[in-house]
C-alpha cells in the first residue's frame, strides 16, 4: 500500500450562524462540515466535487489549516495538526501549498511576480528557484518583473502554480483553479497541471463543481453534498458506475459535445 | 492599452512637476531666507509703513511686495514664514503619518481588542471640534513652535488613523494574505511586506494633505494669536495683522495668503502626482 500522506478522520467545522443570533446569547452553530472521514494516498490526485455550499471549500481550507476544525482529527504525514498553534504549523507550512481560485487576489497588486514567488523561499527575486518555477509552468523568466495586473488571468493562474510547486511540497491544495478563466485557459492550466503531476510525482487535491474537469485529472473522487461524503471512488468506477443518486445528477449535468446537433 | 492609463501619466506628469517645483521655491526660501530676503524681517521703520507694492505708485525701491503697519517687508516677512510652515509641515505632518498610520494598522490587521480600544478612541476624538480642541491645547501646552506641532499631532493622527485602518481591513480580506499564511509568514511578516505596500499609496497621498492641512491649522492658530511668539513671522500672523488694516493696504492680507494657498494646493497635488506616477497599479 502506498503511504498516506493525509488522515481525515470524522472531521467537523461549524461555525456561528449570524442570521439566525437572537438578540442576547450565543448564536446558534451552522455544521459545515458533518463528520468527514478519508484519507489521501503520496503521488495521487484526488478530486473533491460537490455542487455550491457544499463545504468542499471548507474542506480544503482546513486540510491546510487556513481553517480550525471544530471536531475530529487531522494527520499529516503522521502527525496530529488538527489544532497545532499557528508558531507550531509554521514548521510545516513549506510542505503544505495551495493555489487559490482567484489568481488576481491571491497575488499581491504591488509586488512583482519575483517577489511573489521568492518570498516563501526566503529568497531574493533574481533566485534561480524563480526562474525554474516560471519555466516549469510554461512562463518567460523576464514575466518575474512584471506585475500581476500586467498578466492575462491564465499567466496569474500560472504564477500561482509556480509559487506553490518552487516550494517543493508534499502536497498541493488546487482549489477551483479554472473555474475563473476563459474555457482555452482552463484547458491549458489543465493540461499543465496534468504534465506537472506526472512530471514532479505531485500529491494533489483539486477542487471543483465540474465532473469533466475531475476526470482528466484525478484517480479517485470525493462527491460532497452539504458537508457529508456521498461516494467515494476511483474515477473510473464513479464515472462507469454511479452509486449515490446525487453523482447521477452531477454526471447528468456535464454538458456532452453532439455534433448532430447543429446551431 | 487603451485604459487611459497614458492620459493619467500626462496629467500626472504637470501635476507632479507644477506643484514639485512650487514646493522646491518654498523649501529654498526657507532654508535660504537669511541670504535671499531683500530687508530684516523685523527692521521697523515708521517713515516706510504702508508702502505699496513695487509696481504701484508710492512704492520704493526694494520693497517688492510693499511694507505693513510697522514699515516691514512683506516679502522678507514671507520668505522667513517659510521657515515656521515648513518645520510644521515635515515635523508634524511625519509625526502625525506615523503615529495615526501604526495605529490603523495594527486597529485594522489584529482586529480583537486593539480596534475595540483604537477605534474608540477615535471615535470620542472626532467629537471635539478641532480648531477648539487646538487652542484648548495651546492652552495648556503654552505657546511655540513645538506646542503648535504636538497640538497638531495630537488632534490630526484620528485622520490617519481612520483611513489607514479601513484600507488595511479591505486588504486584510485578501486571498494574498491567505497565502502568506499558507507560505509560512508570521503575522507580523504578513502585516509589513504583505499589506503595509498596498496601503503605502494611501498613506502618501494622506501625508502630503496632512502637511498642508499642518500648515493651515499653524495659520489658524497664528491667526487668534497663539502660535510663536510675533518675533518670529508667520503666514498666519502676517494676515492676522493685515486684517486690521484691509483697506488701506490689502498687500500685507494678500500675498502671504497667496503663499498659504499654492503651498497646501502644491502640498496635495504633490501627493495625487506621486501616487499616479510611482504606484505599480495605476502606472
Amino acid at each position: 500500500m502506498a503511504d498516506t500522506i493525509f488522515q481525515v478522520s470524522d472531521l467537523r467545522v461549524d461555525v456561528p450562524d449570524m442570521t439566525r443570533k437572537p438578540l442576547f446569547g450565543a448564536a446558534p452553530r451552522l455544521e459545515i462540515l458533518k463528520g468527514v472521514s478519508f484519507d489521501i494516498a503520496r503521488g495521487t490526485v484526488l478530486g473533491i466535487v460537490g455542487g455550491s455550499g457544499s463545504g468542499k471549500t471548507t474542506l480544503g481550507r482546513t486540510l491546510v489549516r487556513l481553517v480550525e476544525p471544530s471536531a475530529g482529527r487531522l494527520l499529516f504525514d503522521g502527525q496530529d495538526i488538527t489544532h497545532l498553534s499557528d508558531a507550531d504549523m509554521r514548521a510545516l507550512r513549506p510542505r503544505i501549498q495551495m493555489i487559490f481560485q482567484d489568481p488576481m487576489s491571491s497575488l499581491n497588486p504591488r509586488l512583482t511576480v519575483g517577489r511573489t514567488i521568492a518570498a516563501p523561499l526566503g529568497a531574493g527575486a533574481g533566485d534561480p528557484r524563480v526562474k525554474a518555477a516560471l519555466e516549469q509552468v510554461g512562463l518567460p523568466a523576464a514575466f518575474a518583473r512584471r506585475y500581476p495586473h500586467e498578466l492575462s488571468g491564465g499567466q496569474r493562474q500560472r504564477v500561482g502554480i509556480a509559487r506553490a510547486i518552487a516550494m517543493r511540497p508534499d502536497f498541493i491544495l488546487a482549489d477551483e483553479i479554472v473555474s475563473g478563466l476563459d474555457v482555452s485557459s482552463q484547458a491549458q492550466v489543465l493540461m499543465l497541471l496534468e504534465q506537472l503531476v506526472v512530471e514532479l510525482g505531485l500529491t494533489l487535491v483539486f477542487i471543483s463543481h465540474d465532473l469533466s474537469v475531475i476526470r482528466r485529472l484525478c484517480s479517485r473522487v470525493i462527491v460532497l453534498r452539504s458537508g457529508e461524503i456521498v461516494e467515494d471512488a476511483a474515477t473510473a468506477d464513479l464515472f462507469e458506475r454511479p452509486q449515490h443518486a446525487y453523482t447521477r445528477e452531477l454526471l447528468d449535468a456535464i454538458p456532452i459535445p453532439d455534433p448532430s446537433v447543429r446551431w | 492599452m487603451l485604459d487611459g492609463r497614458g492620459l493619467i501619466r500626462r496629467r500626472a506628469g504637470a501635476r507632479l512637476w507644477l506643484s514639485g517645483l512650487w514646493l522646491a521655491l518654498f523649501v529654498l526660501a526657507a532654508v535660504l531666507a537669511p541670504l535671499i530676503s531683500p530687508q530684516d524681517p523685523l527692521a521697523q521703520d515708521l517713515m516706510l509703513e504702508r508702502l505699496p507694492p513695487a509696481w504701484m505708485a508710492g512704492s520704493e525701491p526694494g520693497y517688492w511686495l510693499g511694507t505693513d503697519s510697522l514699515g516691514r517687508d512683506v516679502l522678507t516677512r514671507i520668505i522667513y514664514g517659510a521657515q515656521v510652515a515648513l518645520a510644521v509641515a515635515l515635523v508634524a505632518g511625519l509625526a502625525t503619518c506615523l503615529i495615526g498610520s501604526a495605529l490603523g494598522l495594527v486597529a485594522g490587521f489584529y482586529r480583537g481588542w486593539a480596534d475595540r480600544i483604537i477605534s474608540r478612541i477615535v471615535d470620542i476624538w472626532m467629537a471635539f471640534p478641532p480648531v477648539l480642541f487646538a487652542i484648548l491645547l495651546i492652552a495648556v501646552l503654552g505657546t511655540g513652535l513645538s506646542s503648535v506641532i504636538l497640538a497638531i499631532v495630537i488632534i490630526d493622527w484620528t485622520r490617519f488613523c481612520r483611513v489607514v485602518r479601513a484600507e488595511t481591513l479591505n486588504q486584510s480580506k485578501m486571498d494574498y494574505v491567505h497565502s502568506a499564511k499558507v507560505a509560512g509568514f508570521t503575522r507580523l511578516r504578513t502585516l509589513l511586506s504583505e499589506i503595509l505596500p498596498n496601503v503605502l499609496p494611501t498613506i502618501v497621498a494622506l501625508l502630503t494633505l496632512e502637511m498642508g492641512i499642518a500648515i493651515i491649522v499653524e495659520a489658524i492658530l497664528s491667526f487668534v494669536n497663539l502660535s510663536i511668539s510675533t518675533d518670529q513671522s508667520t503666514w498666519g500672523g502676517m494676515i492676522a495683522e493685515g486684517r486690521t488694516s484691509i483697506h488701506q493696504a490689502w498687500w500685507v492680507l494678500v500675498f502671504p495668503l497667496i503663499a498659504l494657498f499654492f503651498t497646501v494646493l502644491s502640498f496635495a497635488q504633490f501627493g495625487e502626482g506621486l501616487r499616479e506616477r510611482f504606484d505599480p497599479v495605476l502606472r
